[in-house]
């Protein structure tokens, strides 16, 4: 067995290949060789380390060096000084934008690990099937320490303290939610998981589930203890078979365990948890919905107040929380409010969870800390744009959520600040869309979806956003008008003011978003007929350029309405009025001859 | 299982566990308890992680490699599933994405039977609760 | 008494504390528009979905606008209800409701009645600006209730008193977003549902999605066929209710008119079926009597409670959900369908008609009443005994439509024999009526004396259900009434548990009695209208010279000429029926 003493890591992701690390990888190899290391350095390629920003990047094993912006002439350098004489390069280290430090990661500064994995950080370590894996890294602990430990109370108190508020998109505050369970007096109160994600595109409660479902089981047990539940409930769709085994599992091992059930741990506290599966209704989401579908109703809102916590399952008070809130209380319990109100912004503590979707290289799911910046998410993390094309919009909160320009990159994520751009937190979808986008096409893609997902229940969320959807589809069919934008955004603000639930008060924001931070667009499919990202079929329009056509008639054979005639070796033409804008043509002329306008 | 009845109970089983673990990673013997995670969530799964693990415990078992192989949950890379975490004795675990047959094949023969690392190492780019 | 205060439309208003900001500013003479909202107070009757949007109002401080009908008034509130943005919202809503709505009100049954209609009137509609694609559905047409649910507005009214007042559960919401609808599941046809036609969705739709099946052409059609002899019935719950549809106060009784309007229509003779309330209590008060003298004799096999049987709906309800109590009710025929039968035999072969050329038209508060008169066990030869049922409003239609100035008509009678009646007769069109007429004659056939008092105040009311001892000369009779079948099912299962203690039971379907019925002028929501029309019943009760069935002398005749005695095989075979089991396949 070879047994390399020095490894380069050189990465190998989107960005960094394209500045050459082929290259990087060639001359330290060549270096080595030069200097007779082989036997002793290995050089590999790594996937994406984030950071690509300050790419291509080089990371020397045992030492943890970390060198930024390498180029192919660095190698002699970095196998020179730093493999023979041991030191460092120093014109290739990081520094510190604030400090202007100089900082070589000696193990532990992990300044370029962006991400923090507090709900996610058993995700991807432990086997989700074993309990007692899940014990070996605390679990359970902090349940046992509320229940020999800390009072309800008590309990509540350091929740509060911890400036938790709500993953699910809402962000309510977590623990004065329980505390106003607490004090709902009733003979039976009710501790519901809501994991009836839905945005499209976002997986964060499924992966957690999936991942670490004991998570979910130890907090809800710890909300019951505060606030006078014996009976908890997941409410979870039916579409994720994997997450259901999973957790069906993790109960029935703490059952077996003692962990659920009657007098856990010896303390004469019971709980017991049960699986309730939703048929995968968006709007199930909302809390009101969510309990009526528990309750065998129509999966639709009712108006609050009364709020759940007052009158919610049977009309018991009910906490309901989601899967990633859930997933973060063993952690705030085991190391403290203060350990986890250090983290984050100053109304936005701890971490969130994104699912990062879209034109993006790395997609993946991701927890950074709040205050982290969209620009960190997308490049540093998410590795940039696709293909090397230049970003349009991010977007956040799903369909419920805005379209963000690259005027906000810098904006610290968070809840208000996500609001106040025009967008919100929701519950971790984060789709980024490149310059190819259209996001007239966008507004009208997340409208389709609620359109879908209604209940229909409301007259402005059930009508409304079908009249929004059809403005925008006759503006991206071409026969948009400039009173349209403005009908858009008058009866998007109605929709918002008037519907009954968080869907459809929401639901409008696509669309205002996007008139907000892209109008140009907007005016370009009204005034000129033109889709700028040339997205929208309906306003494409195929030319042939006389110079370049050889009048082959290979465009002529293919049209599949016969749009095009021309004679033998003349040029073609297209008829506008007959085209439907296939692209056949397009695709089959060999010499470039069709103009897409 | 017996029933844990007190937290002394708890902290009993979370030792016994560490100290599983930790045996496993001081063993001073490279060829035995190798650990191979197989990122096994439904994206994992959907990208083929079912054939990865179990060609992991077919071909690991043939070799007589002494190998742990367990599913684990999603580690985050979607762009990179199948993900296989493997943890030699005595070494930081390792990230492999795009773990296919051919990828997994290379991973047995290259690095855990070598020692060697090979192109396409996830560098881990998070901090834990515990950093 | 908690209040608080706070202001509306910058005027500050002391209100009691856990009110609407609806009712807070109702309180204070500040009408706010409502359109799926619905209170029949008194009866615990209640839609608030919060649904269409059009009560929102101004609350400082809230980012949203907030519905008034379903929002709790708070201390210091500050209300506004008609600011510019208000308005705007309500008209831009009620903008969007119409753009998918069929702009047919030209020629819509609920045309000037439709409370969507007056709602665009009042908040100034002349522009939808918002036009797109409406929803088409099928038009559902039953025996006795049409579905045009492209005119559906997502109120949810008829899904509340099917679901939660009837218990019946046939509609609800179904599809998503711009496709939700209320329908009966699967979009199944409503006669192949349990629906049992009480047409408590056609009294409280705001719109022109649940109508009655119009047979008012069938009747003018008939009328017009000088081959036909056309006779006319007229419950008694119409008379006070039909003035309405003219501009008349709730509560006027018209009965002189009724016969006068009925007779210029060109019936030939006018009736009533009062004569046929009266001719039920002789049957059934018979029954009642019979089975109770055997359980008290021991008999094992009498089965207590009897229950009443007038009301088709309640028949068509327990038939599909309590069929293994269906040897329970009386075994009567209604009214409507024991006049129908006397009319095509005594009454044809006295005055030598052929049944085929003598045309049985009833007028009924009731859109089931069309349903029951097409059911085969009253049909002969494939010949109905009551032709044809139209309801008040149609009446009133026809009235309309044939010039009649209905308020200035002279009072008339009706004519005989089968319109003479009682004020036991009557007073079947109020919930607790029939058991009250058939306790004035049991009581006398019982006791062989006359009753003290003919009053039973104690059986009288508006709660749904009622429960009075009455004493039988030494014997506590014990006496059951439910009105609503949500309140008609919990009595029900009393009896199958065998908590029951009643003796007999009256159970009407529509909550009021006949007076709420499906097919009487709309109440918009306005219960006090269904008081008035109750209190009219008891006035011509007591206006009435005979006031016990068993005294009507046209009945004492019908029983000398025709019918032997009640329960006498004849009356077995014209005047009783049997129940089936509608728990399986299709419902008629």
């Amino acid at each position: 067995m070879t047994d390399y003493k020095i490894h380069l890591l050189i990465c190998g992701g989107t960005g960094c290949k394209a500045a050459e690390s082929d290259e990087i990888k060639k001359q330290l190899k060549h270096w080595i060789e030069e200097v007779g290391l082989e036997d002793e350095a290995q050089v590999v390629f790594t996937g994406c380390f984030g950071f690509c920003e300050k790419g291509p990047i080089v990371k020397v094993l045992p030492d943890n060096t970390f060198y930024v912006g390498v180029t192919p002439a660095d190698a002699e350098d970095i196998v020179k000084e730093h493999l023979i004489k041991g030191r460092t390069v120093p014109r290739l280290l990081y520094k510190d934008p604030i400090t202007n430090q100089q900082i070589s990661d000696s193990k532990g500064m992990d300044f370029y690990k962006k991400q923090t994995r507090i709900a996610l950080r058993n995700c991807g370590f432990i086997n989700p099937e074993s309990i007692d894996e899940y014990i070996s890294r605390d679990g359970y602990a902090a349940m046992g320490k509320c229940l020999t430990e800390y009072s309800p109370e008590e309990t509540i108190k350091e929740i509060k303290e911890s400036g938790l508020r709500g993953r699910g998109g809402g962000g309510f505050p977590t623990g004065l939610k329980w505390e106003i369970t607490r004090k709902s007096e009733a003979d039976q109160k009710y501790v519901v998981c809501n994991a009836d994600e839905g945005d499209p595109g976002a997986f964060m409660d499924r992966s957690i589930l999936e991942g670490d479902p004991h998570s979910v089981i130890e907090a809800m047990a710890i909300c019951g203890y505060c606030i006078g539940a014996d009976k908890g409930l997941v409410y979870i769709r039916a579409e994720y078979p994997l997450a259901i085994e999973r957790l069906k599992t993790a109960l029935n091992q703490a059952r077996e365990y003692g962990l659920l059930g009657d007098d856990i741990l010896g303390t004469g506290f019971n709980f017991e948890i049960e699986i309730r599966l939703g048929a995968g209704a968006f709007v199930c989401g909302e809390e009101t919905a969510l309990i009526h579908s528990m309750e065998g109703l129509r999966g639709e809102p009712t108006f609050k107040p009364p709020f759940p916590s007052v009158s919610g399952y049977l009309g018991k008070p009910t906490n309901v929380n989601n899967v990633e809130t859930f997933a973060n209380i063993p952690v705030i319990i085991n190391k403290g409010a203060s350990w986890f109100n250090k983290i984050g912004t100053e109304n936005s503590k701890g971490t969130k969870v994104f699912a990062l979707a879209g034109k993006i290289n790395n997609v993946g799911l991701i927890e950074v800390p709040m205050g982290t910046t969209l620009r960190e998410v997308i490049y540093d993390i998410g590795g940039g744009i696709k293909d090397g094309k230049g970003f349009k919009s991010v977007q956040t909160g799903g369909p419920s959520g805005g379209c963000l320009t690259k005027d906000f990159l810098d904006t610290p994520i968070d809840y208000d600040n996500l609001l106040a751009a025009g967008s919100m937190m929701g519950s971790g979808g984060m789709i980024v869309m490149d310059e190819g986008d259209c996001m007239v096409g966008i507004a009208k893609f997340y409208l389709e979806f609620t359109l879908e997902e209604s209940c229909g229940k409301c007259s402005p969320c059930r009508i409304g956003n079908k009249r929004l959807y059809e403005i925008l589809e006759k503006i991206t069919n071409g026969n948009g008008e400039e009173v349209d934008i403005e009908r858009l955004k008058l009866l998007s603000n109605v929709i918002k003011d008037t519907s009954l639930c968080g869907l459809g008060q929401t639901s409008p924001n696509p669309v205002l978003s996007t008139i907000l931070n892209f109008e140009d667009e907007y005016l370009a499919h009204v005034n000129e007929k033109k889709c700028p990202s040339g997205q929208c079929k309906a306003l494409l329009k195929y030319d042939i350029i006389e110079d370049l056509c050889t009048g082959c008639t290979l465009c002529f054979r293919n049209c599949p309405v016969g749009a095009i005639t021309g004679e033998r070796r003349q040029p073609h033409y297209i008829d506008q009025l007959l085209c439907i804008k296939c692209g056949v043509c397009y695709e089959k002329c060999k010499f470039n001859a069709i103009k897409l306008s | 299982m017996t029933k844990i009845k007190t937290l002394a109970d708890l902290r009993r089983i979370k030792e016994e566990v560490q100290s599983k673990i930790k045996l496993r990673e001081n063993s001073n013997h490279p060829e035995q308890l190798v650990q191979v995670k197989v990122g096994m969530a439904t994206c994992g799964i959907a990208s083929g992680a079912k054939d990865t693990m179990k060609y992991f415990v077919d071909e690991l078992e043939q070799q007589a490699i002494d190998a742990v192989v367990t599913q684990t949950g999603c580690m985050g890379y979607c762009y990179a599933e199948p993900t296989v975490e493997v943890t030699l004795p005595g070494k930081d675990s390792v990230v492999f994405g795009y773990v296919n047959k051919e990828k997994a094949e290379e991973i047995i023969d290259v690095y855990i039977k070598r020692g060697e690392l090979i192109d396409g190492v996830i560098p881990l780019s998070f901090k834990t609760i515990d950093d | 008494m908690d209040t608080i205060l706070l202001t509306i439309d910058n005027k500050p208003v002391v209100v009691k504390k856990g009110i609407t900001i609806l009712e807070a500013a109702s309180s204070t003479g500040v009408h706010i528009p409502t359109l799926c909202h619905m209170k029949l107070d008194d009866l615990n009757i209640e839609n608030r979905p919060g649904g269409c949007r059009i009560c929102v109002v101004e609350v400082e401080g809230r980012r949203n606008l907030a519905p008034a009908c379903c929002t709790e008034v708070a201390d210091g509130m500050v209300i506004n209800s008609h600011s510019i943005r208000v308005i705007n919202a309500r008209q831009t809503v009620l903008e969007l409701i119409l753009s998918d709505h069929p702009a047919d009100c030209l020629i819509c049954a609920k045309s000037g009645k439709c409370d969507l209609q007056d709602m665009a009137h009042h908040l100034g509609i002349r522009e939808i600006h918002y036009k797109g694609e409406q929803s088409t559905y099928r038009e559902d047409t039953s025996p006795a209730i049409i579905r045009d649910v492209d005119k559906c507005i997502m109120c949810r009214r008829c899904e509340m008193m099917c679901n939660e007042v009837q218990t019946v559960g046939v509609l609800s919401a179904i599809n998503r977003g711009f496709n939700a609808v209320v329908s009966p599941a699967f979009e199944m046809n409503l006669d192949h549902s349990v629906c049992t036609y009480c047409g408590q969705c056609v009294a409280v739709c705001p719109t022109g999605a649940l109508t009655e099946v119009d047979q008012t052409a069938h009747v003018v059609r008939a009328l017009s066929d000088s081959s036909k002899t056309v006779i006319v019935q007229t419950a008694p719950a119409v008379r006070a209710a039909l003035g309405e549809e003219f501009d008349m106060d709730p509560g006027t009784l018209v009965t002189g008119k009724l016969a006068a309007a009925l007779r210029r229509l060109g019936f030939d003779y006018v009736f009533d079926t009062d004569f046929a309330a009266d001719l039920t209590i002789m049957e059934e008060g018979t029954e009642m009597l019979n089975r109770l003298s055997r359980f008290l004799e021991g008999d094992k096999s009498v089965k207590l409670p009897i229950l009443t049987s007038c009301c088709p709906a309640w028949v068509k309800f327990f038939e599909h959900q309590f069929p293994q109590l269906k040897d329970i009710p009386s075994t009567a025929r209604s009214p409507q369908q024991m006049f129908g039968s006397i009319a095509k035999t005594y009454f044809a072969e006295k005055m030598g008609i052929k049944r085929e050329d003598l045309v049985v038209v009833s007028i009924m508060p009731c859109v089931a009443k069309k349903y029951e008169c097409g059911r085969d066990e009253f049909k002969v030869n494939d010949n109905p005994d009551v032709d044809y049922a139209i309801t008040t409003r149609e009446l009133a239609g026809l009235i309309k439509l044939a010039n009649i100035n209905f308020s200035r008509l002279p009072n008339e009678e009706f004519d005989l024999p089968l319109g003479e009646s009682t004020g036991a007769g009557v007073i079947f069109g109020t919930t607790g009526g029939v058991i009250e007429a058939a306790v004035r004659t049991a009581y006398e056939l019982y006791t062989k004396k006359p009753l003290p008092k003919l009053d039973f105040n104690e059986l009288r009311g508006m709660d749904g259900i009622r429960q009075a001892t009455i004493d039988f000369g030494g014997f506590p009779l014990k006496i059951g009434i439910a009105h609503g079948l949500g309140n008609a099912r919990k009595l029900l299962a009393k009896i199958e548990s065998g908590e029951s203690e009643f003796h007999a039971i009256e159970i009407m379907s529509c909550p009021g009695g006949c007076i709420g019925g499906g097919g009487q002028p709309y109440h918009h929501g306005n219960a006090e209208i269904l008081k008035k029309r109750q209190m009219a019943i008891y006035q011509e009760d007591s206006n009435k010279k005979i006031r016990k069935s068993h005294e009507n002398p046209y009945i004492i005749q019908l029983y000398e000429e025709f019918l032997g005695k009640p329960m006498s095989e004849k009356a077995h075979h014209l005047l009783h029926t049997q129940y089936f089991d509608r728990t399986s396949g299709s419902s008629h």
